[in-house]
């Protein structure tokens, strides 16, 4: 336990180094929301400095650092100026569609790996084995916003699948399940695209850990003892070879997060990409500020679900011994 | 570096006749089905009809020439205006098409990549050197700089690295110039990349400080920056070279992703990622082709650079 409690410590830590970074981050930033406002000659300086002095921009950074702490432990995070509107409006929905992909995209390209990692381990520098490395290979030097622009073309010349956007333009018409049939075929151009993305770095990675533990001398006296090639494979082999998979799977949501940034964008689904691009060309400092925060915490808490799993799964761990 | 050379035109020079032109066609074949010693191309009529429709005007040939006088373009100092090809005004040659400026795409790929590749190479180094130094000093001197410095770089790497170029652009100011701009990028996407180079040089420095010869060294009065440059520097090579074959694609592609995303390198310049911007358009996409090009060289490219970074990662850092 005392191992657990550590790990989430060490997240926490992150959080706050993270947050105190991106506010220095934010005092070297020349230009502000307003800045674009001093340009208008209707809107005179008075009233310009009495909206900082509202949203608490006149103030000194360390002052405007608390103030911010205070508004998240309110579940505020801030105020977004483009939207007036709190930052956790603002971000909410945007960060709910955005997990959707990623933790989509993510348990499918999980599903799909392990199967293939441990087939191509199983049949080392066999035919089988060359072409799925092969074809990771090709896959890995694909860029993901050209995998996404092709995948765009492809539905678009074909019509099999909606492109763009989260929703049809008659949606709120449509019955519950319709609804739900409408998101899942707009859906399905952006998670092909993080798949496609991310298979080969998962699929590489089974197949090494895999090929390290078939040479375990354990495996080799489970083939003596004639247990059957299946349970050898996923009951024996898969387990000791989990450990860094495990690790890697925190580590995938993070390379997740940044390729569905841009997979939104070139799709137009309203998740956290556009949102972030549009707070970036406006300035809008504290909603910047929150999708960084954000996308952390996806972070931290995908680090610290592995952790969990590493510490129901590992022994050694349990023990202490690690 | 020869982009001037081997494009046939200046990449801002736009043809407003010609505008998403095809791929010209090169014919070694005429309509009368006779054989020409050089290649030749025929002239572009717009249809009358529709935008950005053409057909090819059989009746007047031109032919491809080497080493034909255009547009001025510099080459390590010098002014020339020799090409590698080009063909007889007032005829048009777009290897690659136009874009909606009617700007040859062939062009705008050779100029683009120099932008492109230069600003990977450029942000690697910077991180490559910042990382070696951060490296170096945190698993030379140990102790508090050591647990200072990596637990800086751990913030750096629990950010997901997209959102935190992003960020770090976020706060950088928006309407510059091209030239600005690129310096601008090449130094946000160096200085956010740091983290993990240091780490991974702090690794080796910690095992080479405790080799025998170094310890050695150390007692014969070698001074510390003796010893990490003659002695320490040698062995972190390995991962060096193979981080630098990793980095480069990885901040090719921040550059285009960012000047895709329209906050990086501006027009008229031409980089592959901006040269992309315009595909955000669906109807862009669906109907000329030959937009995506920069997008596919990105292939052949990475694919280069990923069987460089193997063949490092295996002779160097197993080899010794």
């Amino acid at each position: 336990m005392a191992y657990l409690l550590r790990r989430l410590l060490h997240g926490v830590m992150v959080l706050v180094g993270v947050s105190v970074l991106s506010f220095l981050f934010v005092q070297l930033a020349p230009g502000e929301f307003f800045s674009d406002m001093r340009l208008n000659p209707q809107i005179s300086p008075e009233t310009i400095a009495s909206l900082r002095a509202q949203y608490g921009l006149d103030r000194s950074l360390p002052v405007r650092y608390v103030n911010w702490v205070r508004s998240v432990a309110k579940g505020e995070w801030g105020y977004s100026f483009a939207y007036g509107l709190p930052v956790s409006q603002v971000i909410w929905s945007r960060a709910r569609n955005t997990l959707l992909l990623t933790v989509t995209a993510a348990l499918l390209a999980w599903l799909i790996s392990i199967p293939l990692g441990t087939y191509a381990a199983e049949r080392r520098n066999r035919w089988g084995d060359r072409v799925t490395v092969a074809g990771s290979a090709v896959l890995l030097t694909v860029p993901d916003l050209l995998l996404a622009l092709a995948l765009l073309i492809f539905a678009i010349r074909t019509n099999a699948f909606a492109a763009g956007g989260m929703a049809s333009t008659q949606f709120a018409d449509l019955g519950t399940f319709a609804k739900v049939k409408d998101v899942a075929a707009h859906f399905t151009l952006p998670v092909t695209a993080l798949v496609l993305g991310t298979l080969p770095i998962f699929f590489r990675h089974v197949r090494a850990s895999m090929i390290e533990a078939l040479a375990l001398p354990s495996i080799s006296a489970a083939r003596g003892h004639g247990i059957p090639r299946r349970r050898i494979l996923f009951r024996y082999a898969l387990p000791a070879a989990a450990n860094p998979l495990i690790s890697l799977f925190g580590f995938s949501i993070a390379s997740l997060l940044s390729a569905s940034l841009l997979v939104e964008v070139v799709m137009s689904w309203p998740g956290m990409g556009p949102m972030l691009l549009e707070a970036i060309l406006a300035r809008d400092l504290y909603v910047v500020i929150g999708a960084v925060m954000l996308s952390t915490l996806f972070l931290v808490a995908g680090n610290f679900i592995a952790d969990v799993l590493l510490y129901l799964s590992d022994p050694r761990i349990r023990q202490g011994a690690v | 570096m020869l982009a001037g050379f081997l494009a046939p035109y200046d990449p801002a020079e736009q043809d407003r006749e010609h505008p998403f032109a095809p791929p010209t066609r090169v014919h070694f074949i005429d309509a009368e089905g006779k054989l020409h010693g050089w290649p030749f191309i025929y002239g572009l009529t717009p249809s009358p009809d529709n935008f950005a429709e053409y057909q090819e005007d059989r009746s007047r040939t031109f032919s491809v020439r080497p080493f034909v006088p255009g547009d001025n373009y510099s080459l390590l100092g010098f002014s020339l205006r020799r090409h590698l090809f080009g063909i007889d005004e007032p005829g048009r040659i777009f290897l690659l098409g136009t874009d909606g400026y009617g700007r040859d795409q062939f062009s705008r790929l050779l100029w683009g990549g120099r932008i492109s590749l230069l600003a990977g190479l450029i942000a690697a180094a910077l991180s490559l050197v910042l990382g070696m130094v951060v490296g170096m000093v945190s698993g030379y001197f140990g102790g508090f700089t050591d647990d200072a410095l990596m637990r800086l770089a751990e913030l750096f790497l629990a950010m997901p690295w997209l959102y935190l170029l992003f960020a770090v652009r976020a706060f950088l100011p928006l309407h510059i110039s091209p030239t600005v701009a690129f310096f601008l990028l090449v130094a946000v996407i160096g200085t956010v990349g740091w983290a993990r180079p240091a780490r991974l040089i702090r690794g080796v420095v910690l095992s080479a400080r405790e080799r025998k010869y170094v310890l050695a060294a150390r007692g014969f009065g070698a001074t510390d920056f003796y010893l990490l440059r003659r002695h320490i520097l040698p062995q972190t090579m390995g991962v060096f070279l193979t981080q630098a074959a990793l980095l480069i694609p990885q901040y090719i592609l921040a550059e285009v992703t960012l000047s895709f995303l329209g906050l990086g390198v501006g027009e008229p310049v031409p980089s592959w990622g901006n040269m992309l911007g315009s595909l955000q358009q669906y109807h862009i996409l669906a109907s000329y082709w030959w937009m995506l090009a920069p997008a596919l060289v990105l292939v052949p490219v990475f694919w280069g650079y990923h069987v460089l970074a193997d063949f490092l990662h295996e002779r160097l850092e197993f080899g010794q």
